[in-house]
């Protein structure tokens, strides 16, 4: 059977919700009014004009938009060193680590607050893994005078310790969520558990393009920012489309951000990068790779799951790709193809964590170490006039505590 | 043979307000549990929700999330959960068994399976907390075609604009959310109880349950002096996970109080 390409990768989802099979509104009874009030407060948002000149005035001038588009040759001569002759693609990166917070995350933290008080609501509330994610929201709460609440897996807490006092120097309470297995799903089980009590007055600022609709499609929204940038600069620097993106994948939000504006333009293939942890065959967080369709967190994906539904904890060296699902719109771009994915494991992480520092001058945070393990290993393969650009989604300052760990280093 | 819609109309239908009681499968054991339901029904209960527990129970509070680890960690399966419903129906030919809980246990092996397996283990109805009318698809269609009912939730938030949506395709009864919230916590004021069950009759005929915040015989009476049902879960959880294996007798004599305050609630007003 040959597969069925839509018309444009770029309409989705339906009026439902749902990218193909997957994405949907699985709530309680209770979220569901507040999520369809959010649903016609978001299509009036985007178009009106006053709305995205907020959101681009706030990029510009609070994130630090637009981020640079960089060649990197040091990378891409000592990848090209060992490769066949003339073989050896040229490596660029769309350098999200220079945003305000050294990440993505902001970019959505941005759309979303402005959403929120569009909407009347009068209070915030997130949840958060490595603490990135909490941390940009933090930021805009203070920023826009709002209470903020996060909640973090109590694991999470301890080993991100940093972060926790970030957040909490930015005014936000942070509450361990102490529940299951006291990680990622559990402090977005414990968001939803506030959001059902406090609907009246709470907006709920989910961190990936996951959760019930329209969570997937506003958070790939406001991230494109960051392909639309990247489209209009390659275009500037080299005349051409790049022939290769790469970005790493936990939920999936900088990846769709990359992707999106690119996904109609036929030459430009795509790669997504899951964490594969110790491997595929142990404990890791590639819900593509190592996972089924099912329900959980507002919608339908690839999970990480037993044979009875129940979910399974991923695990990577990376707080932030330690999420045992994965954005609607990735699984339906696996399915159809238009994607590809593959995945790293936490030892080839570290290692290109450590090649980047070392050839470009570069901390990159763990998250994107494995979209540049992917590269490392493609590169060589692709000719040289073959354009690579990956997306460093993340700086890697909050990361070196974990990394001198696993490099048998004390500080 | 008594239909699932028959038993559970027969359960609203005994000229006074029924006693509707929760409890997790396989908590503490599955082995545990016959024992459980029938203390529930020996205690009085008229309808009994039995809980599939999931490892992310977003819509419950620390009482019943509890009871969902108790139930995995002693290795409760699906499998073992339909085999319980159907050891409870040869026992209890005619008391209501719903299956209540969430949207990827129920729907991993395919909605038929399930609706298949519910229906062969003499479940009557099936409540998921994750599945709203707008995914109905998802699971109502082959609940229906086997006869089982799928029991929706109406809550605080459910406004007469939406509310005929969540009723369409709903049978058996109607599970009223007293309260925007998670299971087990606060109670709503009866006056809103009130006001919203009348708001929920004047659109179905099917009756009402209220749950959610109700734990003792004080709370349950005056609620079922305005619904049909009142629905008991996280103090009856709270007691299992207290006396484990155990947990029978002491069930069965809070259901009896709760049984009592429910089912003479509107005699002692007239």
């Amino acid at each position: 059977m040959t597969v069925q390409h839509p018309n444009s990768f770029r309409t989705q989802p339906d009026e439902r919700g749902h990218f193909g099979q997957f994405g949907g509104r699985y709530v309680a009874e209770t979220l569901m009014p507040l999520i369809l009030d959010l649903e016609t407060e978001y299509r009036k948002a985007k178009d009106d004009p006053a709305f995205h000149a907020e959101f681009e005035d706030l990029l510009e001038h609070y994130v630090g938009r637009p981020s640079p588009l960089y060649f990197a040759p040091r990378l891409t001569e000592e990848l090209a060193k060992d490769a066949a002759p003339g073989m050896g693609a040229q490596i660029w990166f769309k350098r999200d680590e220079l945003n305000h917070t050294g990440a993505h995350k902001i970019n959505n933290c941005i759309g979303q607050i402005l959403l929120a008080m569009r909407m009347g609501k009068t209070r915030i509330i997130a949840e958060t893994g490595a603490g990135q994610h909490g941390v940009a929201t933090a930021t805009v709460c203070a920023r826009f005078g709002l209470p903020c609440v996060i909640y973090m897996g109590a694991t999470d807490v301890e080993r991100q310790a940093p972060n926790v006092f970030r957040m909490k120097l930015l005014g936000a309470e942070v509450i361990p969520v102490q529940s299951g297995a006291k990680t990622l799903k559990d402090a977005m089980n414990e968001a939803l558990r506030d959001w059902v009590a406090n609907v009246h007055d709470t907006f709920y600022i989910i961190g990936t393009a996951a959760g019930p609709h329209p969570y997937p499609e506003l958070v790939r929204d406001f991230q494109s920012v960051i392909g639309r940038e990247a489209r209009a600069q390659m275009l500037s620097r080299t005349g051409r489309l790049p022939d290769l993106l790469v970005a790493a994948i936990g939920g999936g939000s900088n990846a769709i951000g990359l992707f999106h504006p690119f996904l109609d333009d036929p030459s430009v293939k795509m790669l997504g990068v899951e964490a594969a942890g110790y491997g595929l065959d142990k404990d890791h967080a590639a819900s593509l790779a190592g996972g089924r369709p099912g329900i959980l967190h507002g919608n339908k994906t690839y999970l990480l799951q037993d044979a009875d539904g129940q979910i399974i904890e991923g695990h990577s060296i990376s707080a932030g790709l330690d999420y045992p699902g994965i954005g609607p719109e990735h699984a339906w771009l696996k399915e159809n193809g238009r994607v590809d994915y593959t995945s790293v494991t936490d030892d080839e992480a570290l290692g290109a964590f450590q090649l980047l520092c070392r050839t470009e001058g570069i901390i990159p945070a763990l998250e994107p170490s494995h979209a540049i393990a992917a590269v490392a290993r493609i590169a060589p393969t692709l000719p040289r006039d073959t354009i690579i650009l990956a997306n460093l989604c993340g700086r890697g300052d909050k990361d070196i505590f974990t990394v001198a760990g696993h490099l048998g280093v004390t500080l | 043979m008594t239909t699932s819609a028959a038993r559970l109309a027969a359960a609203f239908g005994q000229g006074r307000p029924a006693l509707v009681c929760f409890v997790t499968a396989g908590d503490p054991t599955p082995a545990a549990t016959p024992a459980i339901l029938d203390a529930l029904v020996a205690g009085g209960a008229d309808v009994i929700e039995l809980g599939m527990p999931f490892t992310d129970p977003m819509a419950d509070g620390p009482a019943i999330q509890a009871a969902n680890l108790r139930a995995l960690h002693a290795g409760t399966t699906t499998p073992a959960i339909l085999t319980i419903a159907a050891g409870f129906r040869a026992r209890h030919p005619h008391v209501p068994l719903v299956l209540m809980g969430y949207a990827n246990p129920m729907t991993i092996r395919g909605a038929d399976w399930f609706a298949d397996a519910a229906a062969q283990a003499g479940v009557d109805g099936v409540i998921c907390v994750d599945i709203p009318p707008e995914e109905d698809p998802e699971l109502g269609p082959a609940l229906r075609s086997r006869g089982l009912s799928l029991i929706r939730l109406a809550t605080p938030t459910t406004d007469a604009a939406r509310l005929p949506a969540v009723l369409d395709g709903s049978s058996g009864f109607v599970y009223y959310v007293s309260v925007a919230g998670i299971t087990g916590k606060q109670s709503a004021a009866l006056t809103s109880i009130e006001e919203a069950v009348a708001r929920l009759k004047a659109t179905t005929d099917l009756p009402i349950a209220v749950g959610f915040g109700v734990r003792t015989p004080e709370q349950a009476g005056p609620i079922a002096r305005v619904a049909d049902g009142v629905v008991v879960g996280s103090a009856i959880v709270d007691l299992v996970g207290q006396h484990g294996a155990d947990a029978a007798e002491p069930v069965r004599l809070l259901v009896a109080q709760l049984a009592e305050a429910v089912h003479s609630a509107r005699s002692l007003v007239a």
